[in-house]
């Protein structure tokens, strides 16, 4: 069953950039492999970590989202877990959080839009300002 | 009658007054509002969040404890 999920992982950052890509494509090949299709790839880029992890207080964050069987998940944290240079992950599934979200827009365009024109700019603003 | 000498202005939930919808564990800078210098959780009954959205807060806050963005703890 297709789902859709984000992946959140903290890289060493010692690592040199070009292995941190490697890194990426080896989890894009995975996840495609499994007949699941990787919508994007965010470098986060080095952040401060809230707390020490293996003696780390830096951090290289990288983003995937992901449409793909749980299986496939099962197999990329496996994966996480062998590998030395990924610190820490965290997988969220986000479709069921998205369709809620869009539900909660449409009751609240409808409301603005029958209210008075000037409040539906306002609306879409804070649209704008919840995708962030 | 003696009237009420303090009137507490009733705290309002900052996450309906600005419209957020869902709170993103990705946004520490607006979840670092909630956790104070201990790095507990904000209760309601300070911050005024209504429960919905303290709730996805609470959710929030625990994912980006677990990917380091915010401290579980302060030493």
């Amino acid at each position: 069953m297709i789902r859709k999920y984000e992946i959140m992982f903290i890289v060493d950052p010692n690592m040199p950039e070009d292995e941190i890509d490697q890194l990426n494509a080896q989890v894009e090949g995975l996840v495609t492999d499994g007949g699941g299709q990787v919508e994007s790839i965010e470098k986060l880029g080095r952040k401060r970590l809230a707390y020490e992890i293996q003696k780390h207080n830096q951090g290289f964050y990288v983003l995937f989202t992901v449409a793909t069987d749980g299986n496939v998940i099962k197999e990329v944290e496996r994966r996480f877990r062998v590998m030395d240079s990924v610190l820490r992950y965290l997988t969220v599934r986000i479709d069921e959080a998205e369709k809620k979200l869009q539900k909660v827009r449409a009751i609240r365009q409808k409301k603005s839009s029958s209210a008075s024109p000037d409040s539906e700019s306002s609306a879409e603003q804070s649209a704008a300002n919840g995708s962030q | 009658m003696v009237q009420k000498q303090f009137y507490r202005r009733r705290k309002v939930c900052k996450f309906c007054v600005e419209k957020i919808d869902s709170i993103n564990y990705k946004d520490a800078r607006l979840l670092s509002q909630f956790v104070p210098e201990r790095a507990k959780i904000l209760p309601r009954r300070i911050s005024g969040v209504c429960s919905p959205h303290q709730r996805q807060l609470k959710d929030a806050i625990k994912k980006a404890r677990n990917i380091a963005l915010l401290p579980f703890t302060t030493e």
